[in-house]
C-alpha cells in the first residue's frame, strides 16, 4: 500500500454487512465518521470519541473495535459488521435483539447497537457467561438510561434459551 | 374506577416497546443522521481556556485563510446580530451566544469557525489567536459571597444575584419551643447525567422569509423558545424548531442547547448556507451544563419524642457564570415540597443565587430534588442520632399521616395521594429490613464497617409554569401571574382508518410512543400496533405551548391526559357516525376488537375503519353539523397548578409520588471502597401505565444516583481549570458498579390527573444519593460526608493519621497539590560548574535559541524578557505554544525568579519559580521551587497525569541544566531550555 | 474533537516501519492498536506528521517461547496473549493481571507492546514487565538493541526509545518453580486506570513487589522474606520512597495507604500460591 497523503481523499472499499461499499476519506477520518457520513449507516453512534463509551463499537474482520479509535483507511479491504446486520433479511429481530426488547434492555437506544456488536463477538467466545463475566464485559460500554439491569437479564435469558 | 380499569386492556400492562425494533436494528435516525441540504457547512467552536479573563483581541485572519473555511465569527459579530438572552431575574447578566468582552468560565464559546467539514473547522480553530488578560476567578461558592471576592458580573456588583426569604407557619415559635435544635451544614456537588449523544443543531436561514429553520435535539421546555426568538430578533413563528423522533438521551441537559441554536442560526444567516454543529464530549462535559452545586445550612426544631416541628433552610445555589433560562429553577422547582414527606407546619427558607466562574448550571434529572433531599434526609438521620432513636422511627414519627390527602404542605404543595406509613411497612417487609439489620450486626461483630441508610422523599412531577414567579416580589408577580402547565396531543384517523398520534412530549428514550399507543388502543378498541405514534416535533405544525418538552416527569401525568382526551374526542365522533348505521345511541356503543358495536348485541357493529372512512369518503352523510375528517387535539392544563398566593405558597408540581429507600453498605477497610450490599426502593407513583417501562425508569434513575453518590463530580481547580473533561475522569458507573435494586411498588392513584399516574423517573435521583450517604455515615459513625464518596475520601476518614516514614527520613520530592489546580514542588540538584557559569547560561538568549529544537522563533522583547513560539511535548503529547518568560528579582549570580505563561490550542498556563544558586565543592547547588497553574484542554483531559508529569519535567529540567552547564550530554529533544518552558507551562 | 491531518502508511514488516520512521523523523508515530494514540489524536494532544500502521504486519504478530522467556511481537494484541494456551502456566502473573487490563473491547485491539511504549505509570503490562525483569527489543534503521524493563521506561509516558526507533518485541520471563505470583489493583471503576497497581513474586527466600501508579514509572523492590511488623515497616518505607502525587481521583497519601495495605494482601497471596 502506498503512503497516503494527508491532504487527499483516498478511496476506501470495504465489505459492509455483506455488501461491498466504497467511500472517500482523508487519512485522518475516523471510521465512525466515515460509516456515518460517507457511507450513510445509522448504527455507529458517536459518543465520546475517546474510546470509553463504546457507542461506536463495530466489528472489523470479526474483531470488536471502537469506531472512534479506528481510521477509515485502516479498514480498507476489511469486513465490517454493524448492528444493521443483526436482524434477518426479512426484518425479523435476532433472538438476542428480541431478548433486549422483552427485558427492556434499552431506552434511548444510543448505546445499544455498540453493545449488540460487542455481544455478537463475545458470545461466540463465551456462549454462556455468568452474570459476573457478562457484567465485566459490559463494563466496556456506558449506558446512561437503563442502569444495565434489563440488558443483563436479556443476555442471560438469551444465552439460556437461545435456539439460533 | 373499577369499570375504567376493566376497560383498560393495554394500559397498566408490561407491553413491550414499539420503539425497540428500529433502535435494535440500528436504523433509527438521530439528529446527526438527519438529511442536510447540499452545501451544508460545519461549525467548530473555540472555547476559553481561562475561567475569568478580558478578551483583549481576537485575530481570525490566519483561520480565515485556510481552504474550506467560509466564516469565522466572534462575540462582536454575535452582539451585532443578536440580543443577549432573556433571564428570569432583573439583573444585568448579559450573555450572548459567544463571549463578549470577557470570558467567565473555562469552555465558554469565544469564536466559531464555519467550514466545509468539521475537521477543517477544527484546523482553523487552532489558528485563531486570542489575547486574554487574565483576571482572578472565583470558584468556591462560599468564597463567592464574601465582599472581597472577584465579581463575575461587574454590573451586578455582587456574586449574590438574588436573595429571597420565605416564612410559613411560625418557625420562630417552633424553634423557641423545641427541646432540641439540630443543625447541619451540607454540600451537594456538581454533576450531570451526561447523555451519550451530544447536542446537534442544524440551522437553515431562509432569507426571503426571515425565518430560521432549525433541526436539533432540543428537549424543551419551550419557555426557552421565546428566549431564542427574541435573541434572534424575530417573531416566535420565524423560529421553526424541529426535533427528531430519536434522541440519544437528554436528562434535562438538552434544554441548554438553546444558546447554540441561536449561534448556529446566526452562522447560517451570516454565511447564507445551512450550518450544522455537533457537540463533542469535551465540549459537553466542560461547557454544556451541570446541576448546581448547593450549600445548605439547615436546622430542625425537635421534640424529645422525635417530632420535628420546624425546619430552617439557608440554601445557596451556585449557578456558575450565567443564569440561563430556566435558571434558577433547581432552587424553586421543589419549593412547595420543602418539607419533604413530613408533616411539618413551620418553615423558614432563605434562597440565595450565587454566580461563580464555572459552567452555567441547568436542568438535570431530579432538578433541585437531589440537593434538597440530601439536606432533609441527612438532618433526619442526625435528629435520630442526637435523640438516640432509630432513624426509621424518626421518619415514621414525622410522615404526612394517612387519610389527609389532598394535603397542603407548608410551602404550598398539594400532595395528591398516598399512604406513606403503609408504603414503608410494605418496603420493610418485602425488603426484609430485619434480616438486613441482623446482617449488619453480624458484620459489625466480625469487625466490619457496615451501615444502613434510609431515605423517605416525595417525588414531584409536572412542573407548574409559575414556580419561578416566587423569586419575584409579590407585586411584581401579580402584574403578570403565571401558573399551569399545558400539554397537547393529537389523534388522527386517516381515510383507511389508520390511527396516528402526535404529541408535544419530545421523548429521549422513555417509551412515550408505547404508552400513547396503549392509551389510544384502549380508548378506540384497537391493538397498540395499529397506532402509529410520531413524536418528531415541529413548532410550525404541531400543537404546543410553553410547557412543551420532556422534563420534570410531565409525560405520565400530562401528555397522557391530553392524548386520552384527543382519543376520547375521536371516539365520540366515530360513535356518532356509527350510531347512524347501528341505530344504537352513540353513548351506548363500545369500541372493541377493531369494531364499534352494541355491547348488548355484539353482532350489531361496524368496523372501526369503516366509521372513520365515512368522515373522509362521504362527509355529506355525516350527522348534522359534524365536521369532516377525524383529527382531534387534546389540550390540558390542571387547575391545581395556580400562581403563587400572597403568602408565597405555591403548588410547584401537579403530582407527588412517594419513595422510600433503605440500603446496606460495607466499607472495604483497606481501600475505602463503598460496596452496596443491598438496596431496596419503594415507589408509590400512582397508577402504573406500563410496569416494564416504569421499572426501567427506576433502574436508570438509580444508576445515575449511584454515580452521584460514589463516582461522578465535575471538578474544578481553584484557578477555574476544568479537570473532568473525559469519561476517564468524569466517572460514569458501568454495569460492574451498579447493582440491581429491589423495587417495591404500591399504587395510590392520583386524584388530580385522569389516568392517576405520577412521575417515577426522578425519585431515585433524589432518594438514593442521600440514602447511600446515610448508610456510609452509619457505617463509619461520622457526620461529615462529602459526595461523591470516593475511596480516597473514605480512606481519609478511616485510616487515621498516616504512619510516618522510617527514621523520619523525608519523602521523595513530592509536588504537594496546592489549592485548586496549582502544581507545586521543590527540589535540589548539583551542577558541576561555578554559579556564574550557570547564571550566564540562564541569561544568554542566543545560546538558548540555538538549543531549543522545537523553537520556531525566539525574541528578546525587553530586558530579561523573552517571547517564543515553541512546540512542546512529553512522550507523544505535543502542542504549539506562544510563550513569554521573564526573569526578575535577580541577584547575580545567586538567585532569580522566573515567571511567565504559555498559550496555545491545548491550553494556557501561568507559572513562576525561584532558583537559588550557591557555591558548593567543585560546582553549584541549585535549589528551586515552582508553582504552575494549568488550564484548558490539557488540564481537562490529562488530569490524571499532570502532577506526576510536572514533577518529572521540573526534575528533568534541572538535571539537564546540570548536564548542559557541566558539559554533559544533552540529548536531542530534551534541551534544558525546552524543559524550562515545559516546566512553566505544558506540564504534561 | 477530530485529528489534525497526517499521512498514513500501512506496513507489513518492522523493516518497512523503521525505514518510514527514519524518513518521518521526530513527528512520525507508530500505530498498532491505537488505544493510547487515537484518543490523543482526537484531542489533538498529539499531531504526528505520519502514522505508520503496523497492525497488519503479520511478521510482528506472534507469541513464542525463547530461552526462559515469552516473546510477544509488536502487533500482537492483548486479547491474543490473554487467550494464549501457555498464559496460565508460563505467565501466571500476566494471567492474574489481565482481568484488570482495560476492557474486553479494548484488549481486542490494544497491543502488548503498544502499552509498553505508551509508558503510562498506571498500566499493568509495564508493571508486570518491570517486576518480572523482562526486556524490550528496539529497532531502528541502523540496527536493533535490547533494553531491560528498568532501562526502557524512564518516566511518565517516557521511554528510552529514540527518534527513529520502535518497539518490535517484548519478552516476559516465564514462571520459575517455587515462585508464587499475585496481582491486584485499585481502580474506581472496572477497567479504569489503576490508582495503584501491585504485582508480587514470592519464593522461599525472597519477595519482590512492583508498584504502578504511585511513582512516575513502575517501581520494584525486593526483600528477604519478611513477616508481620517487619513487612509493614518495609512496605511503609517503600510507600514513602515512591512519593506519589495527587490527582483528582486520589491523594498521594491514599496511594501510599494502598501500597501499605494492598501490598500486604498481594504479597500474602503470592506466598500462598507458590508452586
Amino acid at each position: 500500500m502506498p503512503q497516503l497523503n494527508k491532504d487527499a481523499r483516498h478511496s476506501v472499499t470495504l465489505t459492509l454487512n455483506g455488501d461491498e461499499v466504497t467511500g472517500y476519506a482523508e487519512p485522518r477520518m475516523l471510521l465512525s465518521d466515515f460509516l456515518t457520513h460517507e457511507i450513510g449507516i445509522t448504527s455507529c453512534h458517536v459518543g465520546c470519541e475517546h474510546g470509553v463509551c463504546g457507542a461506536c463499537t463495530v466489528l472489523v474482520d470479526g474483531t470488536v473495535m471502537r469506531g472512534c479509535l479506528t481510521l477509515a483507511v485502516q479498514a480498507e479491504g476489511s469486513t465490517v459488521e454493524t448492528a444493521e446486520n443483526l436482524a434477518s433479511d426479512e426484518g425479523e429481530l435476532s433472538e438476542l435483539q428480541q431478548a433486549f426488547k422483552k427485558h427492556h434492555g434499552l431506552q434511548c437506544g444510543y448505546c445499544t447497537p455498540g453493545i449488540l456488536m460487542s455481544l455478537t463477538a463475545y458470545l461466540k467466545e463465551n456462549p454462556k457467561p455468568t452474570e459476573e463475566e457478562l457484567r465485566d464485559m459490559l463494563s466496556g460500554h456506558l449506558c446512561r438510561c437503563t442502569g444495565y439491569v434489563g440488558m443483563v437479564k436479556a443476555v442471560l435469558d438469551y444465552c439460556e434459551n437461545r435456539t439460533d | 374506577m373499577a369499570d375504567v380499569a376493566e376497560a383498560k386492556k393495554y394500559l397498566g400492562q408490561p407491553v413491550e416497546r414499539v420503539e425497540d425494533e428500529i433502535l435494535l436494528m440500528g436504523k433509527a435516525q438521530y439528529s446527526d443522521h438527519l438529511p442536510t441540504r447540499a452545501g451544508t457547512q460545519h461549525a467548530a467552536i473555540l472555547r476559553s481556556p481561562h475561567a475569568h479573563a478580558k478578551i483583549i483581541s481576537i485575530d481570525t485572519s490566519c483561520a480565515e485563510k485556510i481552504p474550506g473555511v467560509v466564516a469565522v465569527m466572534t462575540g462582536e459579530d454575535v452582539k451585532e446580530m443578536s440580543e443577549a438572552f432573556l433571564i428570569v431575574l432583573r439583573q444585568p447578566i448579559n450573555q450572548w451566544a459567544l463571549a463578549v468582552e470577557k470570558v467567565r468560565y473555562v469552555g465558554e464559546p469565544v469564536a466559531m469557525v464555519v467550514a466545509r467539514d468539521r475537521y477543517i473547522a477544527e484546523d482553523a480553530m487552532a489558528e485563531i489567536d486570542v489575547v486574554y488578560e487574565t483576571l482572578k476567578p472565583i470558584i468556591d461558592q462560599e468564597e463567592a459571597i464574601s465582599d472581597d471576592a472577584p465579581v463575575v458580573h461587574e454590573a451586578v456588583g455582587s456574586n449574590v444575584v438574588s436573595t429571597r426569604d420565605f416564612t410559613y407557619g411560625d418557625p420562630d415559635g417552633a424553634f423557641a419551643e423545641a427541646d432540641k435544635v439540630v443543625k447541619m451544614k451540607v454540600r451537594y456537588p456538581r454533576n450531570s447525567q451526561t447523555p451519550l449523544e451530544g447536542f446537534v443543531v442544524t440551522a437553515d436561514y431562509h432569507e426571503g422569509e426571515n425565518l430560521y429553520d432549525v433541526a436539533s435535539n432540543y428537549q424543551g421546555p419551550f419557555t426557552s423558545h421565546p428566549v431564542m426568538s427574541m435573541a434572534l430578533r424575530v417573531k416566535n413563528s420565524q423560529l421553526r424548531m424541529r426535533t427528531p423522533q430519536w434522541s440519544g438521551g437528554g436528562f434535562g441537559v438538552k434544554v441548554q442547547i438553546f444558546p447554540y441554536v441561536v449561534l448556529i442560526c446566526l452562522a447560517s444567516k451570516k454565511t447564507g448556507k445551512p450550518v450544522k454543529w455537533v457537540e463533542d464530549k469535551l465540549e459537553h462535559l466542560s461547557a454544556a451544563a451541570a446541576a448546581p452545586n448547593r450549600l445548605i445550612e439547615m436546622e430542625a426544631a425537635v421534640k424529645n419524642d422525635g417530632t420535628v416541628t420546624g425546619f430552617r433552610f439557608d440554601q445557596q445555589d451556585d449557578y456558575g457564570a450565567f443564569l440561563r433560562a430556566p435558571m434558577p429553577g433547581p432552587l424553586y422547582r421543589t419549593h412547595g415540597i420543602l418539607t419533604g414527606a413530613y408533616d411539618i407546619k413551620n418553615l423558614a427558607v432563605t434562597n440565595r443565587v450565587v454566580m461563580t466562574n464555572k459552567c452555567p448550571s441547568a436542568m438535570v434529572r431530579g432538578f433541585g430534588g437531589p440537593q434538597m433531599y440530601y439536606a432533609i434526609e441527612r438532618i433526619m438521620q442526625k435528629v435520630a442520632i442526637e435523640l438516640d432513636m432509630d432513624p426509621l422511627d424518626v421518619i415514621r414519627k414525622n410522615l404526612v399521616p394517612v387519610g389527609v390527602f389532598p394535603y397542603r404542605a407548608a410551602a404550598g404543595a398539594l400532595i395528591d395521594s398516598g399512604d406513606y406509613p403503609a408504603a414503608i411497612e410494605q418496603a420493610v417487609n418485602e425488603g426484609a429490613l430485619e434480616e438486613l439489620k441482623k446482617r449488619r450486626d453480624e458484620k459489625r461483630a466480625a469487625g466490619k464497617k457496615y451501615g444502613i441508610g434510609y431515605a423517605a422523599i416525595v417525588e414531584p412531577a409536572q412542573s407548574n409554569m409559575g414556580y419561578l414567579s416566587n423569586i419575584l416580589p409579590l407585586d411584581e408577580r401579580q402584574r403578570n401571574p403565571k401558573g399551569g402547565a399545558v400539554a397537547n396531543a393529537t389523534v388522527n384517523v386517516d381515510p383507511l382508518g389508520t390511527v396516528s398520534v402526535t404529541a408535544d412530549s419530545i421523548p429521549q428514550g422513555q417509551g412515550h410512543m408505547t404508552i400513547l399507543s396503549q392509551i389510544v388502543a384502549d380508548v378506540l378498541g384497537l391493538t397498540p400496533d395499529h397506532i402509529k405514534v410520531n413524536l418528531d416535533f415541529d413548532t410550525a405544525k404541531d400543537a404546543w405551548s410553553i410547557a412543551t418538552g420532556n422534563y420534570s416527569s410531565r409525560f405520565s401525568s400530562a401528555t397522557t391526559v391530553a392524548c386520552m382526551q384527543a382519543a376520547e374526542k375521536v371516539k365520540a365522533k366515530l360513535a356518532r357516525i356509527a350510531s347512524q348505521t347501528l341505530n344504537v345511541p352513540a353513548e351506548d356503543l363500545e369500541f372493541a376488537e377493531g369494531k364499534i358495536r352494541d355491547p348488548a348485541n355484539p353482532e350489531n357493529g361496524i368496523n372501526f375503519y369503516r366509521a372513520a372512512g365515512a368522515a373522509h369518503w362521504t362527509p355529506g352523510n355525516l350527522p348534522d353539523e359534524m365536521e369532516p375528517c377525524v383529527r382531534e387535539t387534546g389540550s390540558w392544563s390542571p387547575p391545581e397548578l395556580e400562581s403563587p398566593n400572597d403568602k408565597d405558597q405555591i403548588n410547584t408540581s401537579l403530582t407527588y409520588g412517594f419513595v422510600f429507600d433503605f440500603c446496606g453498605v460495607e466499607i472495604d477497610e483497606d481501600t475505602g471502597e463503598v460496596k452496596i450490599d443491598k438496596y431496596v426502593t419503594m415507589h408509590d407513583s400512582g397508577t402504573i401505565l406500563n410496569p416494564l417501562i416504569a421499572e426501567g425508569q427506576v433502574h436508570g434513575a438509580f444508576a445515575w444516583a449511584v454515580g452521584c453518590a460514589l463516582y461522578e463530580e465535575f471538578v474544578y481547580g481553584d484557578d477555574g481549570s476544568f479537570l473532568t473533561g473525559t469519561f476517564a475522569d468524569y466517572l460514569v458507573p458501568t454495569s460492574w458498579e451498579v447493582p440491581e435494586p429491589q423495587i417495591v411498588h404500591m399504587e395510590s392513584p392520583s386524584m388530580v390527573t385522569p389516568l392517576g399516574a405520577k412521575g417515577i423517573a426522578e425519585g431515585n435521583c433524589m432518594s438514593t444519593p442521600v440514602c447511600l450517604a446515610n448508610a456510609v455515615a452509619d457505617a463509619l459513625d461520622v457526620e461529615d460526608i462529602t459526595l461523591p464518596m470516593t475511596p480516597t475520601r473514605i480512606s481519609a476518614m478511616i485510616h487515621g493519621e498516616e504512619k510516618p516514614p522510617a527514621n523520619n527520613k523525608p519523602a521523595a520530592v513530592t509536588p504537594v497539590k496546592g489549592e485548586g489546580n496549582v502544581l507545586r514542588g521543590t527540589g535540589e540538584t548539583f551542577v558541576p560548574a561555578a554559579p556564574q557559569e550557570v547564571w550566564n547560561t540562564l541569561l544568554d538568549p542566543e545560546a538558548l535559541a540555538a538549543v531549543i529544537p522545537g523553537c520556531h522563533k525566539l525574541d528578546l522583547v525587553g530586558e530579561n524578557s523573552y517571547e517564543a513560539d515553541v512546540s512542546l511535548g512529553v512522550g507523544p503529547v505535543r502542542g504549539r505554544f506562544k510563550a513569554n518568560v521573564g526573569l526578575s528579582e535577580m541577584v547575580e549570580p545567586e538567585k532569580a525568579t522566573l515567571s511567565g505563561g504559555l498559550i496555545g490550542p491545548l491550553g494556557a498556563s501561568q507559572g513562576s519559580g525561584h532558583v537559588s544558586l550557591s557555591a558548593a565543592d567543585r560546582g553549584t547547588t541549585v535549589t528551586y521551587d515552582y508553582a504552575i497553574e494549568l488550564t484548558g484542554t490539557v488540564a481537562s483531559v490529562g488530569g490524571r497525569l499532570l502532577e506526576g508529569a510536572a514533577k518529572a519535567l521540573v526534575n528533568q529540567f534541572f538535571q539537564r541544566l546540570g548536564a548542559q552547564v557541566g558539559g554533559g550530554p544533552v540529548s536531542e529533544g530534551t534541551s534544558w531550555w525546552r524543559n524550562l518552558l515545559r516546566s512553566l507551562g505544558l506540564a504534561k | 474533537m477530530k485529528p489534525k491531518a497526517f499521512d498514513y502508511l500501512k506496513v507489513s514488516s518492522a523493516e518497512e516501519a523503521v525505514a518510514a520512521l527514519a524518513q518521518g523523523g521526530e513527528d512520525a508515530r507508530i500505530i498498532a492498536g491505537g488505544l493510547s494514540l487515537m484518543p490523543m489524536l482526537n484531542f489533538r494532544l498529539a499531531e504526528p506528521s505520519i502514522l505508520i500502521d503496523i497492525s497488519k504486519a503479520d511478521s510482528l504478530n506472534y507469541i513464542r517461547e525463547t530461552a526462559g522467556m515469552v516473546e510477544i511481537g509488536a502487533a500482537t494484541r492483548q486479547a491474543d496473549l490473554m487467550r494464549w494456551d501457555g498464559l496460565e502456566s508460563k505467565l501466571p502473573l500476566l494471567n492474574a493481571a489481565f482481568p484488570y487490563i482495560g476492557h474486553y473491547q479494548t484488549r481486542t485491539k490494544g497491543t502488548v507492546c503498544g502499552s509498553l511504549s505508551h509508558a503510562d505509570p498506571s498500566s499493568e503490562l509495564p508493571l508486570c514487565l518491570a517486576v518480572l525483569g523482562g526486556e524490550v527489543d528496539l529497532q531502528s534503521a541502523s540496527g536493533k538493541r535490547t533494553l531491560s524493563a528498568a532501562d526502557f521506561q524512564t518516566g511518565m509516558l517516557s521511554t528510552a526509545k529514540q527518534t527513529g526507533e520502535m518497539v518490535v518485541a517484548a519478552r516476559y520471563p516465564t514462571a520459575k518453580a517455587g515462585e508464587g505470583y499475585a496481582f491486584t489493583e485499585m481502580a474506581q471503576r472496572r477497567g479504569d486506570f489503576a490508582i495503584v497497581a501491585l504485582a508480587a513474586i514470592a519464593d522461599a527466600n525472597k519477595i519482590k513487589l512492583g508498584i504502578g501508579g504511585v511513582a512516575d514509572k513502575p517501581t520494584v523492590r525486593e526483600w528477604d522474606i519478611l513477616e508481620g511488623e517487619a513487612l509493614d515497616d518495609a512496605l511503609n518505607e517503600f510507600a514513602w520512597d515512591l512519593g506519589g502525587y495527587d490527582d483528582i481521583h486520589a491523594t498521594a497519601r491514599y496511594r501510599r495507604e494502598l501500597v501499605r495495605r494492598l501490598g500486604r494482601r498481594v504479597i500474602e497471596e503470592a506466598k500462598s500460591c507458590r508452586s
